[in-house]
Parts: C-alpha cells; structure tokens; sequence
C-alpha cells in the first residue's frame, strides 16, 4: 500500500503557516483563521484515513508492524549516522496523529470565536499551524534526530505563543521562563541522544527498539555511576522528556505558561505538546524495558508518581482556574510517566505502557475540553480568579454542561472516558508495587476534589451580581465545547469496550484483553466519589468552611498555596548560588579583561578623535599654511639630502 | 634674451612674486585680495615658465605655450571665483573668508 500521502499531514499545516505569515497575517478578521482551519482540517482529514487504513485495512490480521512510510536522508554525521527525516506509522505514532489533529482542529476552530478582534489574529493562527506542524512532525518522527528537531520547533512556538501578548510583562517572563527551562532539559536530552547514538551507532527508533537484551548491553558495555551508559543515556532522554511534560523539579514553567491565550494552554499546554515527553518514553519502550533491566524504568515511574502527588496537592489551593487546569495537566502526566514506569513488556504486563497510551488519548480530550471551557467562562468574566466567578450556571449554559462532562471524566467516575483510562492505570500500578497503587489512589480522589472545587465554585457557590450580565460563547466556541464533552464521554467506553486499545496498542504488537479489576475500581470510585462530596460539602454554597479547613491544615496549605517554594529555590540556587558564587570570577574576567580590552580600543579612539578634532578649523587659510610649511620643509629637506 | 639681465634676477623677481603671493592668500581676510594674490602666484609661474624657455632652452617654445595657457586656464578660473565670491556674499553679506567655516567639522 502507497503511504507516502502521509507526508502531506505535517506539510499541510507547514504551508498554512507559510501562507499565513508571509501574506495573510494582515488580512481582514476571519481569513487567517479559515486558511489555518483549512490545512488543519486536510491534515485531519488525511490523518483519520491513515488511522482507519493502519488499524483497520492493513493490519486487519492484528499484527501492527511499524511501517516507514517516507524516508529521506537530511545529513550525514559520518558512515554510519545519517540524519534522516520521515514518517514512520506505527500505533502509537498513528494514534497520536489523530489526538493531534483531532484537537488542534477543534482549537483552531474554537481561536476563531476566542481571538476575534485580536489585533494579533493572524499571527496566532500563523504560530498555531507552526505548533501543528512542528507536533505533528514530531509524532511521526523515524528517529531519534528528527524526534529532537520538532521537539525544538514545538519548544520555539509554544515560546511564542506564551508570549502572545507581548505587551504584557508577564506574558514575557512566562514564555522566556518556559523556554529556558525546557532548553535546559533538553540540552540533557541532546547528551543523551549523542551518547545513546554513539553506542548503538544508529537513530532509528526501529533499530534501537529491535536490539536484543543482550545487543544492548554489549553496546552499552561501559558503566559510569553504576549505570550502563546506555542507560544513562536513556535517563537524560527522559530528563528532556520530563522537561518538556513538566515533571518536578522541572515543572516550573507550565503553570507560568498559562499567561498564553486559553486555547493556546488547551492545545500545547494540556493535550499535546506537554505529552512528548510521555510519547518519547513510549516511543522507546522497548529500550527502556530492555536495558540494564529497567533501571531507568524505575526512575521514570518514580517521578511520575511523586509529580502526580504533588501536583494534585497544589493544585487543591489555587485560586487562579487555570493554574489549577495547569498542575492538573501535570498530575494526569505524572500518572501517564507512572504507568510507563511501571509498564512490563509482554502481554498483559504490558498493561501499563498501553493505559499511558490509553490516559493520554482520553486526556487529550478532557482535558482541552476543560481548558476550553475556562477560557469561555474567562471570556464571560473577564478574570481567571474563581473568587470573582459564582452561580455562573445561569449565564452559561453550555459551558456548564461541558465543564461538569468533562470534569466527572477527569475524576474518573463511571462511564465517562477518564474512568477507564485510570482504572487501567491504577491496575498496571496495582501490579507493579501496591505503594504506587495507593499514590495513585489518592491523587485520584485529590483529582475529584479540586475538579469539583473548580465546578462548584465557578458555577453555583452564590448568585453574584456581575457589572454586565455574562453571556454564552459564540457558536464557533461552544461547537468545539459539544464535540469534546461527546468525545470525552464516549471515548473511554468505545476504547475499552468496542475497540480495546489493549488490542491495537501494546509494546510489543500482540494483543491482550483489557478488563476491570473491580476491587481495584471500586476502591478508586470510592475515593473520587468521596472527594466529590467533600467539594459539594465545601464549594456548593457560600459559606467559610473552606476557609476553615485551610486552616486546620496550616504551614501545609500555606506550602501548597505557594507550590511547596519551589520557584524561590530555583531563584535561590540561580540568583545566589550560580551567579552570585559559581560565576563570579567568570563574571569578572567577562565585564573586565573580555570587555574592557574591547572597550579601551574603542574609547581611545573616541578620546584621540576628540583631541585632533580641532585641526578641522574650517578656516580655508589655515590648511593652505599647513599646505606651504608642509611643501617648504619637504623642500628643505629634499635640498639637504640633494646637495650633501 | 635682454642684456644686462641675467636668469638669475629673474628668478628672484618670480621667487618673491610668488611669496608674496603665498603670504597674502594667508593673510588676507578679504576673498578678492585672496583672488589677486592667487594671480600673483600664477603669474610668477609664467614668468619662470617664460624665462627658463628663453634662456636655457631657446631652441623650443614649450615654456612660452605653457605659459599661454596659464593665462587662458587664469582667466577661466577668475570667472569662477568671481560666481563664487558672489555667491559667498549673498549666503553671508560679506567676503570675509573666516565666514566660510561654518562646515567644519
């Protein structure tokens, strides 16, 4: 079968930023939006064949081999290592495709309702098709290089679309603190990318994922640290990953990162761009599973775990709406790393690395939705602070719906998609160690509880008196809204029930059956449907209980408001530490001898110029007396030496 | 050839017409007594021009042209400075040539 339209999917979006940018940033309102939807929509479109062609034409017989579809060589490192650029369908790639097209469809769709009057319209929609692009690239990467060129493009433009309002000093902060902050992780993920290449001697995600226990670890025979350096160059992979899907300690930047327009957070900061480092991990599983024993698994689920819990409990005390979505976001991946951490390889230990996959398609879903629906009731409002929101049901309707939809999805309550997912989850973590089943467990009612708060403070709390009566977003807005609340209904039922993901998503291509652990259900059920009630009890009306709890709990609470100080130990170690002791003397040497030598060359040139500017008198007479005494004692002179 | 005088004296008529012409483009502050010292100046070239002609190679005449055309390339050049001062006067409401540097650095 000829894949090589596939191509056309991450190119379509390309020439929608092309066009954009060069000719259509300063075209009237819709244009640069439906030029953006367009190439969009033909990427979907594209995308759903593939999917259906992939799961369902080809691999009829359930055996998924990964396919190259298009391979060109970019660049020759030397013999054996070229740099090549293409597209490689395997599950994972093939369901990502549909996630993203999926949802940057809708957000295109729903920025025309969102952005219009902008003065920025067209330059949104030139970055948001450059974020396309660059995303989709990235999931059909066929190697470990082109993985880590779109993972910079991805990094550049949601650089630029933090900083969308460029006039705002904030915005400017975010979006220079998103960026150095992925930068630094993925310098680590570059190191690990040379090092894993210098010792498999390839790129290829499907020669590195195809090497046997035992090629890997002669490949990889050196140690350092106690680690085999394949495994040491797999974790600063994951250090990149866990950079650009905000794992602690290097989650910092994407609750800043909410100074983006909303359906840019929604887009890149929930469903997408955050999860690449969730897909790198996925992508090379196999790797991951097979060196050193799963060493670097370990420390994945580790991580995951411990950012889920700790996002979970930040996000309790916030009060901005979106920085609660945003530690939400970072919870629901931590749990995403987890599942992977714990992952095993074959059959149905293969449960974890198929419910990460199965969390993040849901995700993808409820989470942008949610996102949405904040920035319709931040557009209402006109504010992010849930105590200027209240008894909002009213105004807005559809957002109501879709909000309450999508949060039963994210705390995993029956049937709805977040459910499945979790339980999956929670199952594959159950089989691993039961601490990380409890870790999850509780994260999972934490999860219902700050839904909930959100819900019930946004929407009922007290009738409040706005200085203009909110009302529903245009259709273009709330149209997206359906489509995502209908998806992040159904789309854990179908998944689970109709078309497994355990049947098309597995590490190693075989299927296995995917079913409910009900104890294990019932236990999160339990706690979800506990932190509900605790939110109802606190959130439904006005009252001062929350007030009270908060201070029950005292220094904690005070530690979660101020996201456990992270930040200031950041700005301790860089301000203090780096600047103020490691560089001083660097410094130094920078400002006075690198500096100073260039700054002496062109002051003394300055000072000389303005002691002989005098010479220049103007006055005619004066040159033409330099002009004679000049020639009269080049006369003398030539007469002494003539006439010696 | 003229009896009685010699190159020599000529020559030191020609050197001092021209210092004196030198010494007064210097001086003088006023641009037509600068004009008149720059015609010193030429015309102490032509006599040399002429002299050295006449009584070191008076076999040929290219000192005597030369010298005819200094006065022709003089004369174009006196019309010039002429439009100049003119000009120069209208800018300043005067010939003073210390009023010229205005464009100094």
């Amino acid at each position: 079968m000829d894949w090589s339209y596939t191509i056309w999917i991450p190119l379509l979006p390309l020439i929608g930023f092309l066009i954009i940018g060069f000719v259509g940033r300063k075209l009237p309102y819709p244009i640069p939006g439906l030029i953006g939807i367009t190439g969009i929509f033909g990427a979907l479109v594209l995308s759903y064949i593939t999917a259906y062609k992939y799961f369902f034409v080809v691999n009829a017989d359930m055996t998924f081999e990964p396919i190259k579809a298009v391979e060109t060589l970019w660049m020759t490192f030397s013999d054996k290592l070229h740099f090549n650029m293409g597209v490689l369908l395997d599950p994972i790639s093939v369901m990502m495709l549909v996630v993203v097209t999926t949802v940057s469809f809708l957000v295109h769709l729903y920025s025309l309702g969102y952005m219009k009057g902008d003065p920025g319209f067209g330059r949104f929609f030139t970055f948001l098709s450059l974020f396309t692009f660059s995303m989709l690239g990235l999931v059909i990467a066929t190697n470990l290089f082109q993985i880590y060129f779109f993972w910079e493009l991805v990094g550049v433009s949601s650089y630029l679309l933090i900083g969308f309002y460029y006039e705002k000093p904030s915005a400017i902060l975010a979006s220079k603190k998103a960026f150095i902050v992925t930068r630094f992780a993925d310098f680590f993920f570059l190191i690990g990318i040379l090092v894993i290449s210098y010792y498999t001697e390839t790129f290829d995600f499907l020669t590195l994922n195809g090497m046997s226990e035992s090629a890997l670890a002669s490949a990889g025979s050196t140690s350092f640290m106690g680690m085999s350096v394949l495994a040491l160059g797999l974790t600063l992979a994951f250090v990149g990953g866990a950079g650009k899907s905000a794992m602690f300690p290097l989650h910092i930047w994407l609750p800043d990162a909410m100074e983006g327009p909303t359906p840019v957070s929604a887009l890149i900061h929930a469903a997408t761009m955050v999860v690449a480092g969730v897909f790198l991990v996925a992508r090379l599983f196999p790797m991951y599973y097979h060196v050193d024993g799963g060493i670097v698994l370990s420390i994945i689920a580790f991580v995951g775990a411990s950012s889920s819990l700790i996002a979970a409990i930040i996000a309790t005390t916030q009060m901005d709406i979106k920085r609660v979505l945003a530690f939400s976001t970072m919870s629901q991946i931590g749990y995403m790393m987890l599942s992977l951490g714990v992952s095993g390889y074959d059959g149905h230990h293969g449960l974890g690395y198929t419910a990460s996959m199965f969390h993040l398609f849901t995700h993808a879903f409820f989470k942008s939705l949610l996102f949405l629906a904040a920035g319709s009731i931040i557009h209402a409002v006109h504010s992010n602070y849930m105590t200027k929101m209240g008894g909002l049901r009213k105004h807005l309707p559809i957002t109501h719906i879709t909000f309450l939809l999508a949060s039963l999805a994210i705390s995993g309550i029956y049937p709805f998609a977040g459910f499945f997912s979790k339980d999956a989850i929670l199952d594959a973590a159950h089989m691993h160690s039961p601490i990380y089943f409890w870790i999850g467990w509780f994260v999972a009612g934490l999860t219902a509880f700050y839904m909930f708060r959100l819900y019930f403070r946004i929407f009922w709390y007290e009738d409040r008196e706005y200085h203009h009566t909110p009302h529903e977003s245009p259709l273009t807005m709330t149209v997206p809204l359906m489509i995502l609340a209908l998806l992040s209904v159904v789309s854990g039922f179908i998944f689970f029930y109709i078309l497994p993901f355990g049947t098309y998503i597995t590490p190693t291509g075989e299927e296995f059956h995917m079913h409910i652990d009900w104890t294990l259900a019932g236990l999160s059920l339990a706690i979800a449907v506990v932190g509900i009630f605790i939110a109802w009890f606190m959130y439904f009306k006005k009252n001062n209980k929350a007030e009270k709890v908060a201070n029950s709990f005292g220094m904690l609470y005070k530690w979660a408001y101020n996201k456990f100080y992270i930040d200031e130990i950041y700005m301790f170690v860089t301000k203090k530490i780096m600047f103020g002791v490691v560089s001083a003397g660097w410094m130094w040497f920078d400002t006075k001898i690198v500096d100073g030598s260039m700054n002496l060359i062109g002051n003394t040139t300055v000072k000389t110029s303005y002691a002989i500017k005098k010479l220049q008198s103007g006055k005619m007479q004066d040159y033409v007396l330099a002009v004679v005494v000049g020639a009269v004692a080049l006369g003398a002179i030539f007469i002494y030496i003539w006439t010696r | 050839m003229i009896q009685g005088i010699g190159v020599t004296d000529f020559f030191i008529i020609s050197t001092l017409m021209f210092f004196i012409g030198v010494y007064g483009f210097i001086t003088r502050k006023n641009l037509i007594t600068i004009l008149i010292a720059i015609e010193l100046i030429l015309n102490a070239v032509a006599i040399n021009f002429v002299i050295i002609n006449k009584y070191l190679y008076p076999e040929g005449l290219h000192g005597q042209i030369f010298s005819i055309f200094i006065i022709a390339v003089a004369a174009a050049e006196v019309a010039i400075a002429i439009a100049i001062v003119i000009d120069f006067y209208r800018t300043n409401k005067s010939v003073n040539v210390d009023e010229s540097e205005m464009m100094k650095y």
